[in-house]
Protein backbone atom coordinates (compact mmCIF):
# COMPACT_ATOMS: atom_id res chain seq x y z
CA UNK A 1 0.00 0.00 0.00
CA UNK A 2 1.07 3.73 -0.42
CA UNK A 3 1.91 5.49 2.62
CA UNK A 4 2.62 9.35 2.94
CA UNK A 5 5.19 10.58 5.65
CA UNK A 6 5.14 14.00 6.02
CA UNK A 7 8.20 14.83 8.25
CA UNK A 8 11.28 13.29 8.70
CA UNK A 9 12.85 13.65 11.86
CA UNK A 10 13.76 10.36 13.99
CA UNK A 11 9.96 9.17 14.50
CA UNK A 12 9.41 9.80 10.61
CA UNK A 13 12.18 8.37 9.06
CA UNK A 14 12.29 5.43 11.16
CA UNK A 15 8.50 4.41 10.20
CA UNK A 16 9.12 5.33 6.58
CA UNK A 17 12.20 3.07 6.94
CA UNK A 18 9.90 -0.41 8.91
CA UNK A 19 7.41 0.51 6.20
CA UNK A 20 9.72 0.55 2.97
CA UNK A 21 11.67 -2.55 4.46
CA UNK A 22 7.90 -4.21 4.50
CA UNK A 23 7.39 -3.53 0.81
CA UNK A 24 5.34 -0.93 1.04
CA UNK A 25 5.31 2.48 -1.82
CA UNK A 26 6.82 5.07 0.91
CA UNK A 27 6.65 9.03 0.16
CA UNK A 28 8.39 10.98 2.75
CA UNK A 29 7.88 15.10 2.34
CA UNK A 30 10.32 17.17 4.43
CA UNK A 31 11.59 20.60 4.15
CA UNK A 32 14.65 20.34 4.48
CA UNK A 33 16.91 17.60 1.82
CA UNK A 34 19.13 17.48 5.31
CA UNK A 35 16.41 15.83 7.05
CA UNK A 36 16.45 12.77 4.20
CA UNK A 37 20.03 11.84 5.19
CA UNK A 38 18.27 10.06 8.33
CA UNK A 39 16.71 7.58 5.80
CA UNK A 40 19.01 4.18 5.60
CA UNK A 41 20.83 3.81 2.21
CA UNK A 42 18.42 0.94 1.35
CA UNK A 43 15.29 2.80 1.33
CA UNK A 44 13.55 2.62 -1.82
CA UNK A 45 11.33 5.22 -1.70
CA UNK A 46 10.42 8.37 -2.63
CA UNK A 47 11.99 11.73 -0.68
CA UNK A 48 10.00 15.04 -1.65
CA UNK A 49 11.59 18.02 -0.40
CA UNK A 50 8.64 20.41 0.66
CA UNK A 51 6.03 21.79 2.87
CA UNK A 52 3.42 19.12 3.67
CA UNK A 53 0.84 21.65 4.60
CA UNK A 54 0.77 22.77 0.79
CA UNK A 55 -1.62 20.54 -0.94
CA UNK A 56 -0.09 21.61 -4.28
CA UNK A 57 3.48 19.79 -2.66
CA UNK A 58 2.02 16.95 -1.55
CA UNK A 59 -0.17 16.31 -4.57
CA UNK A 60 3.17 16.48 -6.54
CA UNK A 61 4.79 14.28 -4.08
CA UNK A 62 1.93 11.78 -5.28
CA UNK A 63 0.00 11.59 -2.31
CA UNK A 64 -3.31 11.21 -4.15
CA UNK A 65 -4.17 7.69 -3.61
CA UNK A 66 -2.63 6.88 -0.74
CA UNK A 67 -3.95 4.41 1.86
CA UNK A 68 -1.89 6.29 4.90
CA UNK A 69 -0.76 9.55 5.43
CA UNK A 70 1.43 10.23 8.94
CA UNK A 71 1.69 13.75 9.93
CA UNK A 72 4.78 13.40 12.06
CA UNK A 73 6.84 16.77 12.05
CA UNK A 74 7.83 18.87 14.65
CA UNK A 75 5.24 21.57 14.68
CA UNK A 76 1.88 20.09 16.19
CA UNK A 77 0.04 22.81 13.91
CA UNK A 78 1.87 21.84 10.73
CA UNK A 79 0.76 18.29 11.74
CA UNK A 80 -2.90 19.28 12.30
CA UNK A 81 -3.00 21.27 9.01
CA UNK A 82 -1.01 18.88 6.99
CA UNK A 83 -3.88 16.01 8.36
CA UNK A 84 -6.79 18.09 7.46
CA UNK A 85 -5.73 18.73 4.05
CA UNK A 86 -5.54 14.69 3.76
CA UNK A 87 -8.61 14.19 5.22
CA UNK A 88 -10.75 16.88 3.74
CA UNK A 89 -8.81 17.36 0.42
CA UNK A 90 -7.12 14.77 -0.80
CA UNK A 91 -9.57 12.24 0.71
CA UNK A 92 -7.24 9.75 2.32
CA UNK A 93 -8.84 6.74 4.32
CA UNK A 94 -6.42 6.39 7.61
CA UNK A 95 -4.73 10.12 8.91
CA UNK A 96 -2.88 10.28 11.56
CA UNK A 97 -1.27 13.09 13.23
CA UNK A 98 0.92 13.66 15.93
CA UNK A 99 0.12 16.44 18.47
CA UNK A 100 1.68 16.66 21.98
CA UNK A 101 -0.33 19.10 22.94
CA UNK A 102 -2.91 16.67 24.82
CA UNK A 103 -6.00 19.02 24.78
CA UNK A 104 -5.08 19.58 21.35
CA UNK A 105 -4.55 16.04 20.39
CA UNK A 106 -8.16 15.46 21.99
CA UNK A 107 -9.98 18.38 20.64
CA UNK A 108 -8.58 17.09 17.11
CA UNK A 109 -9.33 13.50 17.20
CA UNK A 110 -13.39 14.73 17.94
CA UNK A 111 -12.92 16.59 14.74
CA UNK A 112 -12.17 13.92 12.51
CA UNK A 113 -8.01 12.84 12.88
CA UNK A 114 -6.85 10.17 14.55
CA UNK A 115 -4.20 12.01 17.28
CA UNK A 116 -1.07 10.50 18.51
CA UNK A 117 0.64 12.53 21.45
CA UNK A 118 3.81 11.66 22.96
CA UNK A 119 3.09 13.63 25.75
CA UNK A 120 0.75 10.42 26.81
CA UNK A 121 2.10 7.77 25.40
CA UNK A 122 6.06 8.85 27.35
CA UNK A 123 4.04 9.69 30.44
CA UNK A 124 2.15 6.31 30.23
CA UNK A 125 6.01 4.04 29.41
CA UNK A 126 6.93 5.37 31.99
CA UNK A 127 4.46 5.09 34.60
CA UNK A 128 3.96 1.18 34.04
CA UNK A 129 7.69 1.24 34.50
CA UNK A 130 7.30 2.12 37.79
CA UNK A 131 4.08 0.77 38.74
CA UNK A 132 2.70 3.49 38.98
CA UNK A 133 -0.80 4.30 37.68
CA UNK A 134 -1.58 5.20 34.17
CA UNK A 135 -1.58 9.23 33.91
CA UNK A 136 -5.06 9.88 32.54
CA UNK A 137 -3.74 11.81 29.72
CA UNK A 138 -4.72 9.58 25.82
CA UNK A 139 -1.34 8.24 24.01
CA UNK A 140 -3.57 7.54 20.73
CA UNK A 141 -6.80 8.67 19.87
CA UNK A 142 -9.44 7.58 17.47
CA UNK A 143 -11.55 9.82 15.34
CA UNK A 144 -15.02 10.51 16.77
CA UNK A 145 -16.65 13.05 14.74
CA UNK A 146 -16.33 15.25 12.11
CA UNK A 147 -14.98 18.87 11.89
CA UNK A 148 -18.62 19.95 10.58
CA UNK A 149 -20.13 17.89 13.95
CA UNK A 150 -17.93 18.85 16.78
CA UNK A 151 -19.53 22.49 17.39
CA UNK A 152 -20.29 22.07 21.08
CA UNK A 153 -23.10 24.82 22.49
CA UNK A 154 -21.08 26.99 24.68
CA UNK A 155 -22.84 26.52 28.07
CA UNK A 156 -21.36 23.25 27.73
CA UNK A 157 -17.93 24.25 28.77
CA UNK A 158 -14.67 23.15 27.50
CA UNK A 159 -15.13 20.17 29.51
CA UNK A 160 -17.42 18.50 26.99
CA UNK A 161 -14.38 17.12 25.45
CA UNK A 162 -14.01 13.96 27.41
CA UNK A 163 -16.32 11.73 25.04
CA UNK A 164 -13.00 10.74 22.66
CA UNK A 165 -11.99 6.77 22.62
CA UNK A 166 -8.51 5.85 24.00
CA UNK A 167 -7.41 2.73 21.75
CA UNK A 168 -4.73 0.88 24.54
CA UNK A 169 -1.67 0.13 22.85
CA UNK A 170 -1.92 1.07 19.94
CA UNK A 171 1.14 2.03 17.65
CA UNK A 172 2.04 4.00 14.69
CA UNK A 173 2.16 0.63 13.42
CA UNK A 174 -1.00 -0.93 14.05
CA UNK B 1 -17.26 43.26 22.51
CA UNK B 2 -14.58 41.38 24.12
CA UNK B 3 -11.78 40.62 21.30
CA UNK B 4 -9.02 38.16 21.84
CA UNK B 5 -6.44 38.36 19.97
CA UNK B 6 -3.81 36.10 18.89
CA UNK B 7 -0.16 37.32 17.65
CA UNK B 8 1.38 40.40 18.85
CA UNK B 9 3.45 40.80 15.77
CA UNK B 10 2.31 44.64 13.52
CA UNK B 11 -0.84 43.18 12.66
CA UNK B 12 -2.16 41.88 16.01
CA UNK B 13 -0.33 44.96 18.25
CA UNK B 14 -1.99 47.65 15.70
CA UNK B 15 -5.55 45.92 15.73
CA UNK B 16 -5.40 45.58 19.46
CA UNK B 17 -4.62 49.34 19.59
CA UNK B 18 -7.24 50.43 17.06
CA UNK B 19 -10.20 48.19 18.94
CA UNK B 20 -8.86 49.62 22.81
CA UNK B 21 -9.56 53.15 21.05
CA UNK B 22 -12.98 52.21 20.28
CA UNK B 23 -13.77 51.14 23.20
CA UNK B 24 -13.76 47.20 22.56
CA UNK B 25 -12.54 44.62 26.04
CA UNK B 26 -9.62 43.69 23.96
CA UNK B 27 -6.70 40.54 25.17
CA UNK B 28 -3.56 40.00 23.06
CA UNK B 29 -1.85 36.99 23.10
CA UNK B 30 2.45 36.59 22.10
CA UNK B 31 4.08 33.57 22.58
CA UNK B 32 7.17 35.40 22.54
CA UNK B 33 7.94 36.93 25.97
CA UNK B 34 10.30 39.59 25.07
CA UNK B 35 7.59 40.88 22.40
CA UNK B 36 4.82 40.49 24.57
CA UNK B 37 6.30 42.78 27.80
CA UNK B 38 7.49 45.37 25.16
CA UNK B 39 3.64 45.49 24.00
CA UNK B 40 2.75 45.19 27.56
CA UNK B 41 4.77 47.97 28.55
CA UNK B 42 3.25 50.42 25.78
CA UNK B 43 -0.85 49.00 25.72
CA UNK B 44 -0.95 47.62 29.82
CA UNK B 45 -1.97 44.34 31.05
CA UNK B 46 -3.85 42.87 28.48
CA UNK B 47 -1.30 40.88 27.10
CA UNK B 48 -0.82 37.49 27.66
CA UNK B 49 3.02 36.08 27.20
CA UNK B 50 1.68 32.59 26.33
CA UNK B 51 1.51 30.47 22.93
CA UNK B 52 -2.22 30.75 22.13
CA UNK B 53 -2.12 27.60 19.97
CA UNK B 54 -2.28 25.71 23.33
CA UNK B 55 -5.72 24.79 24.51
CA UNK B 56 -4.87 25.30 28.22
CA UNK B 57 -3.56 29.01 27.41
CA UNK B 58 -6.58 29.81 25.16
CA UNK B 59 -8.76 28.91 28.20
CA UNK B 60 -6.59 31.22 30.65
CA UNK B 61 -6.75 34.84 28.46
CA UNK B 62 -11.06 33.95 28.77
CA UNK B 63 -11.37 32.26 25.02
CA UNK B 64 -14.66 30.50 26.74
CA UNK B 65 -16.59 33.99 27.04
CA UNK B 66 -14.95 35.96 23.51
CA UNK B 67 -17.32 37.38 21.35
CA UNK B 68 -14.25 37.24 18.45
CA UNK B 69 -11.44 35.80 18.37
CA UNK B 70 -8.86 37.16 15.79
CA UNK B 71 -5.95 34.77 14.54
CA UNK B 72 -3.24 37.15 13.03
CA UNK B 73 0.17 35.18 13.88
CA UNK B 74 2.35 35.02 10.17
CA UNK B 75 1.97 31.28 10.74
CA UNK B 76 -1.39 30.12 8.72
CA UNK B 77 -1.29 26.66 9.97
CA UNK B 78 -0.80 28.47 13.45
CA UNK B 79 -3.95 31.22 12.71
CA UNK B 80 -6.10 27.34 11.19
CA UNK B 81 -5.63 26.18 14.42
CA UNK B 82 -6.41 29.12 16.72
CA UNK B 83 -9.62 29.28 14.98
CA UNK B 84 -11.03 25.69 14.98
CA UNK B 85 -9.98 25.63 19.20
CA UNK B 86 -11.57 28.82 19.80
CA UNK B 87 -14.79 27.82 17.73
CA UNK B 88 -15.03 23.82 18.20
CA UNK B 89 -13.33 23.88 21.66
CA UNK B 90 -14.54 27.06 23.41
CA UNK B 91 -17.56 27.67 20.90
CA UNK B 92 -16.57 31.45 20.09
CA UNK B 93 -19.27 32.87 17.96
CA UNK B 94 -16.62 34.70 15.07
CA UNK B 95 -13.55 33.50 14.62
CA UNK B 96 -10.93 35.30 12.47
CA UNK B 97 -8.25 34.27 10.56
CA UNK B 98 -5.36 36.24 8.41
CA UNK B 99 -4.29 33.78 5.94
CA UNK B 100 -0.75 34.45 4.25
CA UNK B 101 -1.21 31.85 1.67
CA UNK B 102 -3.83 32.43 -0.72
CA UNK B 103 -4.49 28.87 -1.93
CA UNK B 104 -5.06 27.81 2.26
CA UNK B 105 -8.70 30.06 1.72
CA UNK B 106 -10.77 27.17 0.54
CA UNK B 107 -9.36 24.90 3.09
CA UNK B 108 -10.11 27.32 5.85
CA UNK B 109 -13.33 28.12 5.10
CA UNK B 110 -14.04 24.47 4.22
CA UNK B 111 -12.52 23.72 7.77
CA UNK B 112 -15.14 26.34 9.60
CA UNK B 113 -13.29 29.61 10.20
CA UNK B 114 -16.07 32.62 9.81
CA UNK B 115 -13.94 34.96 8.03
CA UNK B 116 -10.81 35.47 6.29
CA UNK B 117 -8.46 38.24 5.74
CA UNK B 118 -5.66 37.64 3.29
CA UNK B 119 -3.31 40.20 2.98
CA UNK B 120 -1.65 38.77 -0.39
CA UNK B 121 -5.25 38.29 -1.75
CA UNK B 122 -5.61 41.85 -1.12
CA UNK B 123 -2.20 42.99 -2.84
CA UNK B 124 -2.44 40.76 -5.66
CA UNK B 125 -6.44 42.34 -6.23
CA UNK B 126 -4.62 46.26 -5.68
CA UNK B 127 -2.16 44.75 -8.38
CA UNK B 128 -4.66 43.84 -11.21
CA UNK B 129 -6.63 47.20 -10.22
CA UNK B 130 -4.33 49.13 -11.99
CA UNK B 131 -3.37 47.18 -14.95
CA UNK B 132 -5.73 47.98 -17.50
CA UNK B 133 -7.15 44.32 -18.75
CA UNK B 134 -10.50 43.44 -20.65
CA UNK B 135 -11.04 41.18 -17.55
CA UNK B 136 -13.59 41.55 -14.59
CA UNK B 137 -12.14 42.25 -11.28
CA UNK B 138 -12.61 40.51 -8.07
CA UNK B 139 -13.45 43.18 -5.23
CA UNK B 140 -14.16 40.85 -2.62
CA UNK B 141 -15.44 37.29 -1.50
CA UNK B 142 -18.96 37.32 0.29
CA UNK B 143 -20.20 35.00 3.13
CA UNK B 144 -19.22 31.62 2.54
CA UNK B 145 -16.89 32.42 -0.62
CA UNK B 146 -19.47 31.53 -2.85
CA UNK B 147 -20.61 35.21 -3.89
CA UNK B 148 -18.40 37.37 -5.37
CA UNK B 149 -18.73 41.03 -5.74
CA UNK B 150 -16.84 41.89 -9.12
CA UNK B 151 -16.28 44.64 -11.38
CA UNK B 152 -16.15 45.27 -15.30
CA UNK B 153 -14.90 47.98 -16.87
CA UNK B 154 -16.82 48.22 -20.36
CA UNK B 155 -14.20 49.22 -23.68
CA UNK B 156 -14.72 49.61 -27.17
CA UNK B 157 -16.25 45.93 -27.95
CA UNK B 158 -18.26 45.17 -25.58
CA UNK B 159 -21.66 43.99 -25.88
CA UNK B 160 -23.23 46.02 -22.98
CA UNK B 161 -22.49 49.53 -24.63
CA UNK B 162 -25.72 51.13 -26.01
CA UNK B 163 -28.14 48.69 -24.16
CA UNK B 164 -29.77 49.10 -20.36
CA UNK B 165 -29.16 46.33 -17.85
CA UNK B 166 -32.41 45.10 -18.50
CA UNK B 167 -32.21 44.09 -22.34
CA UNK B 168 -28.64 41.78 -21.14
CA UNK B 169 -29.03 38.34 -20.55
CA UNK B 170 -28.08 38.16 -17.15
CA UNK B 171 -27.19 34.64 -15.50
CA UNK B 172 -29.95 33.44 -13.02
CA UNK B 173 -28.02 34.48 -9.20
CA UNK B 174 -26.31 37.31 -10.71
CA UNK B 175 -27.39 40.91 -10.00
CA UNK B 176 -25.60 44.23 -11.67
CA UNK B 177 -26.00 46.78 -8.70
CA UNK B 178 -24.04 49.84 -8.94
CA UNK B 179 -22.55 51.93 -11.77
CA UNK B 180 -19.51 54.17 -11.77
CA UNK B 181 -19.44 56.79 -14.73
CA UNK B 182 -16.87 59.68 -14.75
CA UNK B 183 -15.41 58.86 -10.77
CA UNK B 184 -19.07 59.31 -10.02
CA UNK B 185 -20.87 55.89 -8.18
CA UNK B 186 -24.68 55.45 -8.83
CA UNK B 187 -27.38 52.68 -8.21
CA UNK B 188 -27.57 51.34 -11.80
CA UNK B 189 -31.69 51.05 -12.65
CA UNK B 190 -32.18 48.76 -15.05
CA UNK B 191 -33.30 51.10 -17.63
CA UNK B 192 -30.05 52.92 -17.41
CA UNK B 193 -28.35 53.04 -20.96
CA UNK B 194 -24.25 51.95 -20.55
CA UNK B 195 -21.42 53.72 -22.05
CA UNK B 196 -17.99 52.85 -22.90
CA UNK B 197 -16.11 53.52 -20.38
CA UNK B 198 -18.44 52.80 -17.54
CA UNK B 199 -17.79 50.65 -14.59
CA UNK B 200 -20.53 48.11 -13.73
CA UNK B 201 -20.28 46.37 -9.75
CA UNK B 202 -21.77 43.04 -9.93
CA UNK B 203 -23.22 40.54 -7.45
CA UNK B 204 -23.26 36.87 -8.09
CA UNK B 205 -22.20 33.36 -8.14
CA UNK B 206 -18.66 32.27 -8.89
CA UNK B 207 -20.05 30.18 -11.65
CA UNK B 208 -21.77 33.14 -13.19
CA UNK B 209 -18.71 34.62 -13.88
CA UNK B 210 -18.12 33.34 -17.20
CA UNK B 211 -21.60 34.04 -18.83
CA UNK B 212 -21.10 37.75 -16.89
CA UNK B 213 -17.94 38.01 -19.00
CA UNK B 214 -19.18 37.70 -22.26
CA UNK B 215 -22.33 40.06 -21.59
CA UNK B 216 -19.95 42.87 -20.21
CA UNK B 217 -16.42 41.99 -21.73
CA UNK B 218 -17.64 40.48 -24.81
CA UNK B 219 -16.08 37.36 -26.20
CA UNK B 220 -12.88 36.56 -24.90
CA UNK B 221 -11.77 35.70 -28.54
CA UNK B 222 -13.19 39.20 -29.85
CA UNK B 223 -10.85 40.69 -27.33
CA UNK B 224 -7.80 39.18 -28.06
CA UNK B 225 -5.10 38.09 -25.37
CA UNK B 226 -5.76 39.20 -21.57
Amino acid sequence: MKIVIVGCGRVGASTAEQWDAGGHEVIVVDVSTRAFERLPSSFRGSAIRGDGTDEDVLRRAGAEGASVLLALTEGDNRNIMAAQLAVEVLEIPRVVAKINDPLRAAAYAELGIATVCRTGLIADAVNTYLGEPPSGLAGMLAPTGHHTAGHHRRDAGPSAQTQTTAVPGASVEA
Amino acid sequence: MFVLVVGGGKVGYYLAKELIDSGHEVALMEKDLTRARQIADEIGSIVIPHDGCEGKYLGQAGCNRADVVAAVTGDDEDNLVICQMAKHHFDVPRTIARVNNPKNEQLFRHLGVDELISPTRMILGSIEQDIPVHELLHLAALGEGDLEIIEAHLQAGSPAIGRAPIDLDLPEGCSLFALVRDGIASTLRPDTVLREGDKVIAIGKQECEAMLHGQLIGDPAAVGPG
